[in-house]
């Protein structure tokens, strides 16, 4: 029987872990993530989970040593935020091209400058481009959900990538809230058990992790990982489904709240989906016609399937929380306005900007959003297209 | 009856505000209503001014914003009502604990001109004796409770002795302790109550 339980988002993938029962995983603590290794070494000690847990020096030996746990063909995951993801960078690399499919449970901090501890995406955002899947989460419940269809998803034959399931720093690392928890038995049925094909200790089928490849086989070499990525599409589809199956709740790219006759979306990842969720039911007691569409799935990026979500509304509000230093707009915000122009979905396009290193984001801020999108559209005011929301004036 | 309830808690780091929050969702929560308990961090360090945030409500909580018009607000430190604006949007119709020796009378002066209902306990002096040490929190928790009847005296007792045999399992000694500082400032509040009822949830 599922259990009605309440605990903050930290808490919910440590429990996850406990209830997966990996088999090894290094860490080194870093706001705002460090309860999770904190909580599974607390399983491990009391003989909950039988995790090998390996402490290590820094962000740069976890993910070091959680390719080598990988490679040795074990179950491995490590966790971190900000500055840890930052220093793991070479190694995002070479998880993805080695085909190592470990999970990475990443809260989401701001990076330096100015030094910050709170959330935003630019963690995450820095590391799209190194061939992990990415998935986001609005609460606790979804991170926990995210979590035990990590392995499934990752340790796909036709996938054997590395999976980053991310959650919004203190937002909902930090808050307790409502959550459903399902029986030990019925998630460790659904992940099953790791069984590779190749491993670097199986004697009987030697192997080699990581050698050069010279220039006449390495482009083949990225392409077969960027067919690994587009393979996740459908493979993170079928998980969701079989995942609906056992716990009732819906997983796909992305939600469409209230979407299907809205003129007006905002297309957005994360903790504040669900205070745009809360807004859009406000404005639709006004009769005004506004959705949300909460993506999950930020890589693979699936650019078709939002093209075709947006096709009917006559203006976008994308929401980055992020921003990317180039002068056009943040990362989603580049991402869904390139998948509008190649799939032909020509509306209005704005991309705003908000809650950088823990800026509140507010109900009011979407009434704002909402109301300037209208504006453009009925009125025909000029609307930057690339702008910041709640900064100080 | 309103359907939710929005409670902001100002205190200094290390004083225990945000566990008094963590420990209210903890409690709501076991009376079957949708919760939220979470901190806002400045600078980490002790003694700086932290807050801390509550939602409790009949129906699923999605908002993941700080709280700006609260129902409640509980000042754990005193010394904040000279920098910080603790009843800032605070509902004329809500209330604000004030942690303090002081009467209501007095504290009001300091609180920008606030026209709704003002609660002072003394948790100090609560804590001293009952613990042997000044632990405000499980005082400002057990008035939180009191002046919102978010539950009854009864289920909460039950539900914080269940709470604190968890959280003070490697040091039992301290749980009775914490329930008669509970149990005093309900005591000490009851008063003030009977004049004054104004029941948010």
């Amino acid at each position: 029987m599922p259990k009605k339980d309440r605990m903050s988002g930290n808490e919910a993938v440590a429990y996850a872990i406990k209830q997966i029962n990996p088999d090894v995983m290094p860490a080194f603590p870093i706001t705002p993530s460090t309860e999770i290794p904190q909580m599974v070494s607390n399983y491990i000690a009391n003989g909950e989970v039988d995790t090998e847990f390996i402490p290590v020096e820094s962000e740069h030996s976890s993910m070091s040593a959680a390719i080598g746990a990988e490679a040795a063909g074990a179950r491995t995951l490590t966790a971190t935020s900000s500055a840890g993801l930052a220093l793991m960078w070479e190694e995002l690399l070479l998880a993805a091209s080695n085909r190592m499919p470990l999970a990475l449970a990443l809260v989401n901090r701001t990076l330096s400058g100015p030094i910050n501890i709170n959330c935003d995406h630019t963690d995450s955002m820095g590391a799209r481009d190194t061939g992990w899947i990415q998935i986001y989460a609005e609460n606790n419940q979804e991170v926990y959900d995210n979590f035990i269809q990590a392995y499934p998803i990752a340790e796909h034959k036709d996938v054997h990538l590395p999976i980053m399931i991310c959650q919004d720093g203190f937002i909902t690392s930090h808050a307790v809230e409502n959550i459903e928890l399902m029986d030990d038995d019925v998630v460790k049925n659904f992940v099953g058990e790791y069984e590779p094909e190749e491993f670097l200790l199986n004697p009987g089928k030697p192997m080699s992790v990581g050698p050069y490849a010279i220039s006449a086989y390495a482009m083949e070499a990225r392409k077969n990982q960027e067919i690994a990525l587009e393979n996740a599409a459908d493979v993170i589809i079928n998980v969701g489904k079989k995942y609906e199956k056992i716990s009732g709740r819906k997983y796909g790219f992305f939600e469409e709240y209230r979407t299907k006759d809205a003129d007006y979306i905002m297309l957005i990842m994360g903790s504040a989906a669900g205070t745009a969720k809360q807004a859009v039911d406000e404005l639709r007691e006004q009769g005004k016609k506004v959705g949300v569409l909460k993506l999950r799935v930020f890589r693979p990026f699936p650019a078709k399937e939002i093209a075709a979500a947006l096709s009917r509304c006559k203006a976008v509000a994308i929401m980055d929380r992020c921003e990317s230093y180039n002068g056009n707009g943040g990362p989603l915000g580049s991402e869904v306005t390139a998948a509008l122009y190649r799939n032909k979905v020509m509306i209005d396009a704005v991309n705003y900007i908000y809650g950088l290193a823990g800026r509140d984001f507010t109900v009011e801020n979407v009434f704002d959003i909402f109301a300037e999108l209208d504006d453009a559209v009925t009125s025909g005011v000029q609307v930057e297209q690339y702008q910041y929301i709640g900064l100080r004036k | 009856m309103k359907k939710s309830l929005e409670i902001r808690w100002h205190g200094r780091g290390g004083q225990g505000a945000k566990t008094a929050a963590l420990l209210l969702a903890d409690v709501a929560f076991k009376t079957g209503a949708y919760v939220q308990g979470f901190p806002e961090y400045g600078p980490e360090r002790m003694g700086a001014p932290i807050t801390a945030y509550n939602r409790i409500s009949r129906n699923e909580i999605r908002v993941h914003s700080n709280i700006y018009t609260p129902d409640l607000v509980i000042v754990v430190d005193e010394t904040l009502l000279h920098s910080v604006d603790v009843t800032a949007g605070l509902k004329e119709d809500g209330a604000v604990i004030v942690n303090t020796a002081q009467s209501a009378e007095e504290v009001r002066l300091l609180l920008h001109g606030y026209k709704g209902a003002v609660y002072t306990v003394d948790a100090r002096q609560i804590s001293t004796e009952a613990l042997g040490k000044n632990f405000p929190n499980s005082p400002m928790l057990a008035a939180a409770v009191a002046v919102s009847g978010v539950m009854t005296r009864e289920i909460f007792m039950k539900e914080m002795r269940a709470s604190y045999s968890h959280k003070f399992a490697k040091k039992p000694e301290v749980i009775e302790g914490n329930m008669k500082a509970l149990e005093m400032t309900f005591d000490a509040l009851q008063d003030a109550l009977e004049e004054v009822v104004v029941k948010i949830a």
